[in-house]
């Protein structure tokens, strides 16, 4: 654990993702403290620019403080991804480790299975998922969810394929464990570091999917993501600049955020002892 | 000879068998959705007339049991019959026709972009691992990967077009200039420039550090050290021996990715109005017309299960331990 | 004989403030001879040689002091430029791991033409003619249809081969081989070795043959340098190391060279404890079949040691993981304390399952790295019934047994070396009291000082406990230190089976004939160091 936490800190890039990131989820907890107004309210007058009275970063077409979106935005982004890269770790690794533990038929029902998925374009999958479902958080988790198991279930798959071969897990074998035994405690804790590197990307990618279906209309209507608000600013480009600066910016920090994490924990956890050692 | 032709065949079935659960995915959601399957066909905005519903309930047979239905509806796929769409009064299958070379153009476009600039940059990356041409390469590449496709869309356009005016915002060519030959191919290029760079710079990024690593990866194995042992140069070793191993995942990777182009082609056709199967799709999607929205899905299914069969077909041509194993 | 290559007090230290890894090594390479430098992992054998060819990897090795000298040129700090001309010309080097010292997806032939195209005006008819010739001289069968082949369709002693023939096409002073039989089956690397020595004599080049085994130093060396931890511990005539090593390490390592069996008197014969007859399984992976056992017929008798001997794709190690219940068998009978274990229900057979366990080859592989090795040692003993408690205490007291006393049990695998995590897999193995052990190349993987040890440990235990035990290896030397019959296996079939002794005095059948053939340094007596040291403990030799 030592090692893993010295490691980590080493990276420059991972420390700088993670200060982002806490201060985004600071920013999505504070919120209505700092911003105790609705972003649907109507603050000042339509197309304000920044550092107007009372809106920092502008106002909309309507007259809506850009800052506040920005801020609740944040809330709704990251409880959308995290839920839906959590539903989609479980449907992964469940399905990865029956594939790679029990091999066969079963395995390879369920390779088919997952390479139909990844045949399908996955955004276009989801935008279909969600206009015939009707949009609203819940159709989005589940698209975003149904989209991106495959990649994670594949890794997972490999991972349990290679450890079952391993002599400690034949050792376990031998012992008289149980499979069930076996598939928890010997095999799924040690395949877990690709998991958690996964985890942090995929998170990063769910949240630029949620900001791509918003802004093609198709989030939750009730919800002011930053997705929408870059929707909403395309037909005033030229007089709001700031409407879609200043959401995009925000998604990219958070996603780069998220992906340099993702980058430290990968070097952190998985640390080049390939290289044979020519002595 | 015989191993690629039983492997290839193999490939062609699984792929038919493909479009046919996509086929079978688009006919179930439809009934699986809220609200009369018919309504949903025709369009949902009211503006369309009760007769019109009757209509479309007889020829789809939605009052017929499932099993016919289903029949009914995969004989009209395989005969390329996608459904007539309402709003714009034409069947869907045309419609996409007219539309798909836009798209062709566009994303063709954006991967030669992608794949060039990415393996190119990734090269160097890797020659120069650790130095700061690496470090600077890397940055791009990761702030490239961390930006929303929509979005660098905006910002080109507010940059290139709303600023600088140098070059056009949306279209496919300057309307109502009725241009032809050279001068053609020119306006449609300077309208083509700022979508393909959009589309591409994601995957430039995406090839840039999948190509660094590969290099990197490919250089530590033995044969390289023996290459070097044989006295053969640098730059002979690089060309030689690494670089045809390591571009070889590389290209796998490359077509696995052709879904992803697509559906950024929906997002990137939207931001530039550029006339292809995406914008069809998202003007079916506001307007929705889901025969449309679900005809361009299956199509776009279609394009990547042959870009995969291409990526396989070409895979096996570059490495010979595939023919044989 | 002049020297041809001079290490003086060379050190090379691992970058970034690391360990020095290669201290003051001198030694010097004659014309026209065989230099062996052996020495086990981390000696820095490697290390130096990989320097010598100026081909260690700047940001992990750099050399701190010292000259290489190879005529009036120091290699050290040559410019890059300078070693172009210099590798592949006046210096040939061979790797270890044949199944990856060739570019993948380039054609065999083309690979050794590179070699004469960078460095020769050669026209491209003429190369190729120079090449087929290459192909001969190293007995590569079918030089022609070997021109146009890829590395994948060769097998790994074809891929040497193409690898010596590439080091040596423009015939260079210094060849530089890094363990290059050590991947090999034994009758290939016979082979190979005999090819080395042959092309050194005939082309009068000077070799450094890096090596760990001392089997192979006795059959080729000329001289002899011994390393321990990256400095030399002593060098000079072949005859005088192998057979009156002065230094203390030197006296060690050759100690623990495996030895020819002993004239033990045939012991009573025991009554059996496991039968197997006819015994099959056959393969079929994507269309291809290998029939990996075919009608195996043999008995284990009680507190015997049976050695399974055999190369690669023998089937050993399927008739290893066959008897004890990891490999179902196809067709066959294997019967133990009467009963027929063949086709048992997987709840029949759980109580024959402790009395059958294994020890595994790579310690690095065998222990679960998250456990505590107190758990790994326990989990046989929970796993069946027994209380948590009284399973602990037992494993602790495993632990003990095999020399990890103490808080042993509470750490974690990647505390331990290769040599220490065997013996945490033998006391695993020991946990479920069972009857019959089987060892599958349980010592392969380990330096030779430390497989003396282990091996006495299972000696010791094996006699302690009554068990049996079944020892598959493919070094026939290794089996005769503990076995007291050995039986030899070839492609799926068992070829012979008598006492140890016999076996390597009078072995019957062809091929058993010709693995003791292969076996390197069997010409070499080794020399009985504890008689030299105590006359009254000299062992008796058959």
């Amino acid at each position: 654990m030592k090692a893993f936490m010295q490691s980590f800190c080493r990276n420059k890039g991972g420390i700088m993702g993670l200060i982002v990131l806490a201060l985004v989820t600071l920013m999505a907890v504070t919120a209505s403290w700092i911003f105790p107004d609705s972003p649907w309210d109507i603050i000042n007058g339509p197309f304000m620019p920044p550092l107007s009275e009372g809106a920092m970063l502008g106002t909309d077409t309507l007259g809506r403080d850009i800052a506040t979106g920005i801020a609740y935005g944040s809330r709704i982004t990251l409880v959308l991804a995290a839920v839906s890269t959590a539903v989609s770790i479980l449907l992964g690794i469940t399905v990865g480790a029956l594939a790679g533990f029990y091999g066969g038929r079963v395995d390879q029902a369920i390779v088919g299975f997952i390479e139909l998925f990844q045949t399908i374009p996955s955004f276009f999958l989801a935008v279909v998922l969600v206009a015939i479902l009707t949009p609203n958080m819940g159709t989005v988790i589940f698209a975003i969810a149904v989209v991106s198991w495959p990649p994670l279930a594949r890794l997972v798959r490999a991972e349990f394929m290679s450890l079952k071969n391993r002599e400690f897990v034949q050792a376990a074998m031998l012992a008289g464990q149980s499979n069930l035994r076996i598939i928890l405690t010997q095999i799924l804790p040690n395949s877990l570091s690709p998991v958690i590197v996964s985890g942090s990307l995929m998170i990063a990618s769910s949240i630029l999917l949620e900001s791509a279906l918003s802004f093609l209309g198709l989030g939750d209507p009730n919800a002011m993501t930053w997705g929408y608000i870059i929707g909403a600013s395309r037909s005033v480009l030229r007089d709001a600049w700031w409407m879609s600066v200043f959401p995009g910016v925000a998604i990219l920090l958070t996603v780069l955020s998220l992906n340099l994490i993702g980058e430290a924990l990968n070097d952190a956890l998985n640390p080049k002892l390939a290289r044979r050692r020519t002595t | 000879m015989k191993k690629i032709a039983k492997f290839l065949a193999n490939r062609v079935v699984k792929s038919v068998l493909v479009l046919l659960m996509i086929a079978l995915f688009n006919f179930f959601l439809v009934r699986a959705a809220p609200g009369d399957p018919a309504e949903i066909l025709a369009g949902q905005s009211g503006a369309v007339d009760a007769e019109f519903i009757a209509k479309l309930r007889q020829e789809f047979g939605l009052d017929k049991p499932i099993s016919t239905q289903l029949g009914q509806y995969l004989k009209n796929v395989a005969t390329f019959d996608l459904g007539y769409s309402y709003r714009q009064q034409a069947p869907v299958a045309s419609l996409i026709l007219q539309h798909l070379p836009a798209t062709l153009l566009l994303t063709l476009s954006a991967f030669a972009f992608a794949l060039l600039a990415g393996v190119s940059l990734g090269t160097q990356a890797a020659l120069r691992v650790g130095k700061w041409g690496d470090t600077v390469i890397t940055t791009l590449s990761m702030l490239a990967y961390a930006t929303p496709l929509f979005w660098v869309g905006l910002m080109l356009v507010l940059l290139f077009s709303v600023n600088l005016e140098w070059l056009p915002a949306f279209g496919y060519e300057s309307v109502g200039a009725n241009l032809t030959g050279l001068a053609r191919v020119a306006d449609v290029a300077r309208h083509l420039l700022l979508p393909a760079l959009t589309l591409g710079m994601f995957y430039m990024a995406v090839y840039a550090r999948l190509t660094r690593a590969s290099i990197l990866e490919i250089s530590q194995l033995d044969f390289v050290k023996t290459a070097r042992a044989k006295g053969l140069s640098e730059r002979t070793v690089i060309v030689r021996h690494v670089l045809r191993n390591a571009l070889l995942p590389v290209i796998t990777y490359a077509g696995i990715q052709a879904g992803g182009l697509i559906g950024g082609s929906l997002l990137v056709e939207t931001v530039f109005a550029w006339p292809g199967i995406g914008r069809l799709a998202f003007d079916a999607l506001i307007q929705r017309d889901y025969s449309v929205l679900l005809g361009v899905f299956f199509m776009a299914s279609l394009i990547v299960v042959v870009v995969n069969l291409i990526t396989d077909i070409l895979y096996t041509v570059a490495d010979p331990r595939i023919e044989l194993k | 004989m002049s020297a041809l290559l001079e290490i003086r007090d060379l050190s090379v230290t691992a970058a970034h403030g690391g360990p020095t890894v290669v201290r003051g090594v001198s030694y010097t390479v004659n014309r026209n001879e065989i230099l062996c430098v052996v020495g086990e992992s981390g000696s820095g054998k490697s290390v130096t040689a990989h320097a010598i060819m100026g081909l260690l990897p700047a940001d992990q090795l750099n050399v701190t002091q010292g000259r290489i000298l190879y005529g009036d040129r120091d290699l050290v700090g040559l410019p890059a430029a300078d070693w172009y001309g210099l590798r592949g010309k006046c210096f040939g080097m061979v790797f270890q791991e044949p199944m990856t010292a060739l570019n993948p997806i380039m054609r065999v032939g083309r690979q050794v033409d590179e070699v004469l195209e960078r460095h020769t005006d050669l026209s491209a008819a003429a190369r190729k003619q120079r090449v087929l010739d290459l192909f001969g001289q190293v007995l590569l069968p079918d030089p022609q249809a070997m021109y146009d082949a890829y590395p994948f369709q060769l097998s790994g002693g074809q891929r040497q081969r193409v690898v010596i023939a590439m080091a040596l096409a423009l015939e260079p002073d210094v060849l530089i081989a890094d363990e290059p039989t050590t991947a090999l089956d034994v009758t290939t690397q016979a082979q190979i070795l005999g090819l080395i020595k042959d092309i050194q004599r005939r082309m009068g080049i000077g070799v450094i043959f890096i090596t760990h085994d001392f089997g192979v130093v006795a059959d080729i060396a000329d001289r002899i340098v011994v390393m321990r931890k990256g400095e030399v511990v002593e060098a000079g005539l072949a005859d005088d190391i192998l057979n009156r090593p002065q230094h203390p390490y030197t006296r060690q390592l050759i100690a623990a060279v495996p030895h020819k069996p002993e004239g033990k008197d045939a012991a009573a014969a025991a009554a059996p404890l496991m039968v197997v007859e006819k015994l099959c399984k056959t393969f079929a992976t994507g269309g291809r079949r290998v029939d990996a056992l075919r009608d195996i017929s043999l008995e284990i008798r009680q507190g015997e040691t049976l050695g399974l001997v055999g190369e690669s794709g023998s089937g050993k190690s399927t008739l290893g993981r066959a008897l004890i219940g990891l490999i179902p068998p196809d067709r066959g009978s294997v019967r133990m304390e009467g009963r027929e274990l063949v086709g048992m229900k997987p709840r029949d057979f759980r109580p024959y399952r402790r009395q059958i366990q294994m020890v595994f080859q790579d310690p690095y592989a065998s222990l679960n790295p998250r456990h505590r090795v107190i758990e790994a040692v326990a989990q046989g003993p929970i796993a069946f019934g027994e209380s948590r408690k009284t399973a602990l205490r037992e494993a602790r007291e495993l632990l003990e047994l095999v020399g990890l006393g103490g808080d042993a049990g509470d750490r974690y695998p990647h505390q331990f070396s290769g040599g220490q995590r065997q013996r945490i897999g033998i006391a695993r193995a020991l946990a479920l009291k069972p009857r019959l052990l089987v060892a599958d190349e349980a010592v392969s993987a380990l330096d030779v000082s430390i497989q003396a040890q282990v091996l006495d440990l299972l000696k010791t235990v094996s006699g302690q406990f009554d068990l049996s035990v079944l020892f598959i290896t493919h070094d026939l030397r290794v089996a005769a230190q503990i076995c007291d019959r050995i039986a030899v296996m070839r492609q799926g079939q068992l070829v012979e089976l008598d006492r140890a002794a016999t076996i390597f005095y009078h072995p019957q059948h062809e091929y058993t004939r010709r693995l003791i053939e292969s076996v390197p340094g069997k010409s070499w007596n080794k020399p009985d160091l504890e008689a030299q040291d105590d006359p009254s403990r000299s062992k008796q030799y058959a």
